[in-house]
């Protein structure tokens, strides 16, 4: 396969898992206002600055908003073209890219995508932002919950495909660290040891933000704690967005690249990303307590953004 | 005429659809009794279907205005335009013929020149010939071809003959539209498809491929073949990348290319992969700049010289522009008597040459009457309608003939045959052309079809899709019998 294309394949699905990953955090965020409206009063910034901070956008943010309010926050994160990772952009740039490989994708996963993008650019996709924004987000998230059906439906489970997988977890990965993350800072008052009380509605929030609160309660029936929230979106074996689970499917992708034995590797990109993936086998709660968990995750952070040079290196700048 | 077709008028030009007495020519018999059956809201119901077909599908030309393009689908109208068979036969027997003298003609312009010695067309005229590459003198192609990929573009004139207006020998562009259209209509469609013995167009992606790899250097007999696309901020790439899908290859654009040892590589996951066949969608001028144009950022360095060494093969081969001049149209006529023996099948459209003294006085004296264009522009681009010019378009087309002689050709005004085209909720003529795609590969292969152009605009003459142009269905029926 072209590298170029492959490099387009890895972006491509980067971009539509970080699209998901802010339809589904502006979802939750509304249902937590809307949950907290009666003692929100001063908190309306505590509510909606760290999600621009999840996604990383603080600053654009403040240079075009002087003022702070939640639909200026959703508009940003939602339609603002100035912003290189809202919806929008990341939707313009994925469709560039399956541009870019037409012949490698079907057909049915290009004209998915190219009515996602026209309709996001539309009136209609503002107007129905406006009448249920909740509504909205869900319908963006089935949409592109349909692209990844399609993907597997009807995309030969190639080298292209290996692609759109290794960045579709590479990026799934880094989105419920760093919800798991921002939360954590939120969440923890200051001076407070992390585990101490804290308020569950917020880390039912982290749950439902990495659509695991079912997942969760099955094993944990009812009981929400900051730990038990943490180490089931770290290292659940499992669960699909679980730390844990992306970095093993982005090895297995890896892997099935280049034609590697799991547990071996044949080049820079295998030999991180297999030794991340049993670096969180091996690990359990106790131990990234004792790391802490903010660090942890901004190490594991570190270690995705290395594996994705690698990866760069390896089959993308020849 | 009836029902929905009641107020249509020919207005004097030769209809596709009618007779000049206002009755229906036998092969449309049956598409307007079921078109007289609908009314307009049905027909806005189906225009409006196939319309955001084209959308959804990103079948769409990017126009660029301000920051960011908008995408535009090439209109498309409802009305096929039908050919019978007997028709079609003696076009396919035309097209065949010229597309082998046109060949022959490349062949011997980059070897021994008969047609020059033999005083059939002046030297002058090849050595001043924009895209002639003396550079490719005394080089051999495989198989000798040179033209694997024809276009030309025929019109009938005012008594229905069908006459060839130009020949496209460089990229010719717009098969993915006779494609598509061709999909848009069955899906609109659906039942007069089966009234009517409509021949298949959807092998021309295999016949490419075939020719293609017939012409792979050293015989090769499992070449790689890719298609190199300037990118996708081309206005015809979403035609490359439907070919290349629909031939199962790879579309590459100049920076997956890499040129060792005069082969031509491309940089893959798994490492460097030969390519042995290029079906360039890029122009001579852009594709090496150690060899043509030194800015071109879309060409690779040394595929000149890796095609030179007969390393990889180009389609079409490099030089072919010469082909397409509007000069050297005047002399295919010639060209076929002179290499196959024969008469030409397919007129041209009388030409005069502003190079020849004797034309080019008649040309100056008729300014206003003449179709004047330039030798080497396309896409409806330097060219003026004498009738329809303005004084100061006059005039400056005749100091740039006077200036340069060599650059332009005259030809009288075509009255382009017309076709019934769905305009505002009712039916009118609109002019139109034909652009069929031929292959020569191990042998011709002509598609039964090909993309029919339509000058939107209310009485004008141009089709070209950069000038407001439309397409439509082309048919071509299978048997002599009307459809019933």
């Amino acid at each position: 396969m072209l590298s170029r294309v492959a490099d387009s394949c890895y972006w491509m699905s980067r971009y539509i898992e970080r699209a998901e990953t802010s339809a589904r955090v502006l979802d939750v965020n509304i249902q937590l206002e809307l949950d907290n409206e009666d003692q929100l009063g001063g908190r309306l910034r505590q509510q909606w600055e760290p999600i621009l901070a999840t996604l990383l956008d603080q600053e654009l943010f403040h240079s075009i908003h002087k003022t702070f309010s939640a639909d200026a926050v959703m508009d940003f994160i939602t339609f603002e073209r100035s912003n290189p990772n809202s919806i929008l952009t990341c939707i313009t740039i994925v469709r560039e890219n399956a541009r870019t490989v037409r012949e490698q994708i079907s057909s049915e996963m290009w004209e998915l995508l190219n009515r996602l993008y026209l309709y996001l650019r539309s009136d209609s996709a503002r107007a129905a932002h406006k009448e249920s924004p909740i509504d909205f987000y869900r319908s963006l998230v089935d949409s592109l919950h349909s692209f990844q059906g399609t993907t597997d439906a009807t995309m030969t489970h190639g080298e292209g495909w290996q692609f759109l997988q290794a960045g579709k977890f590479i990026e799934r990965a880094d989105s419920t660290s760093r919800v798991l993350d921002i939360k954590y800072h939120v969440l923890l008052p200051s001076g407070e040891q992390v585990g101490g009380n804290v308020d569950i509605t917020q880390w039912n929030a982290v749950l439902r933000s990495c659509s695991a609160m079912e997942a969760y309660f099955k094993i944990f029936h009812g009981r929400v704690t900051s730990w038990d929230v943490a180490g089931f979106l770290v290292l659940h074996d499992t669960f699909p967005r679980s730390i844990r689970f992306c970095v093993d499917s982005l090895d297995q992708a890896l892997h099935s690249v280049s034609g590697t034995d799991r547990g071996h590797f044949k080049n820079e990109a295998e030999r991180l990303s297999g030794m991340l993936r049993s670096n969180l086998d091996f690990t359990n709660g106790d131990s990234i307590f004792k790391t802490g968990l903010h660090e942890y995750l901004d190490q594991t952070q570190a270690r995705l953004n290395d594996i994705s040079a690698a990866i760069a290196e390896e089959y993308f700048r020849l | 005429m009836s029902g929905f077709f009641q107020s249509y008028d020919t207005g004097g030009f030769y209809d596709e659809m009618f007779h000049a007495d206002g009755s229906v020519r036998p092969h449309y018999k049956s598409l307007l009794e079921r078109f007289s059956e609908m009314d307009r809201a049905a027909f806005e119901l189906k225009r409006s279907l196939a319309e955001q077909t084209y959308l959804n599908q990103g079948i769409t030309f990017t126009v660029y205005s301000g920051d960011e393009g908008t995408e535009r689908i090439m209109p498309f109208d409802l009305v096929p335009r039908i050919i019978p068979a007997d028709e079609w036969r003696h076009i396919e027997r035309g097209l065949e013929q010229r597309l082998r003298a046109l060949n022959l003609f490349l062949h011997d312009i980059y070897h021994d020149q008969r047609i020059v010695k033999e005083g059939v067309i002046p030297l002058e005229i090849i050595r001043t010939a924009k895209h002639y590459r003396p550079e490719l003198v005394g080089m051999d192609v495989p198989h000798d071809i040179y033209i694997h990929i024809c276009g030309s573009d025929m019109i009938r004139d005012g008594d229905g003959r069908y006459l060839v207006l130009e020949d496209n020998g460089r990229c010719p562009s717009g098969v993915s539209y006779m494609l598509e259209n061709r999909q848009a209509m069955k899906r609109v469609f659906p039942k007069l498809f089966r009234r009517h013995p409509v021949r298949p167009v959807d092998g021309y992606p295999q016949e490419l491929l075939a020719a293609l790899r017939h012409v792979a250097p050293h015989g090769n007999p499992d070449p790689t073949v890719v298609v190199l696309t300037p990118g996708i901020y081309n206005s015809a790439y979403f035609e490359h990348s439907f070919l290349a899908r629909a031939m199962g290859i790879e579309i590459v654009v100049s920076q997956d290319l890499v040129v060792n040892d005069a082969k031509v590589y491309m940089k893959t996951t798994k490492g460097l992969k030969q390519v042995d066949v290029i079906y360039r969608r890029v122009d001579d001028d852009f594709l090496d700049p150690t060899v043509f144009r030194k800015d071109s950022v879309l060409g690779v360095p040394g595929i000149v010289n890796a095609y030179r060494e007969g390393n990889v093969n180009l389609a079409n081969a490099l030089g072919t522009g010469v082909a397409d001049d509007k000069v050297t149209y005047y002399y295919v006529p010639a060209m076929i008597k002179f290499y196959l023996g024969e008469d030409p099948i397919l007129p041209n459209v009388e030409t005069y040459l502003s190079a020849v003294d004797s034309d080019r006085k008649y040309i100056l004296e008729n300014l206003e009457n003449l179709v004047i264009k330039a030798a080497n522009e396309s896409g409806g681009y330097g060219m003026m309608i004498g009738p329809q010019a303005s004084r100061e378009e006059v005039a400056k087309f005749r100091a740039a003939i006077e200036a340069d002689p060599r650059g332009y050709i005259a030809q009288p005004v075509i009255s382009l045959s017309r076709s019934p085209c769905y305009v505002d909720g009712s039916f009118e003529g609109r002019h139109i052309d034909l652009r069929p795609y031929i292959l020569m590969g191990e042998s011709v292969k002509i598609i039964p079809g090909g993309l029919t152009r339509v000058a939107m605009r209310k009485g004008s003459l141009v089709v070209n899709s950069s000038q407001g142009g439309g397409s439509k269905d082309t048919w071509v029926l299978d048997s002599e019998e009307a459809p019933c």
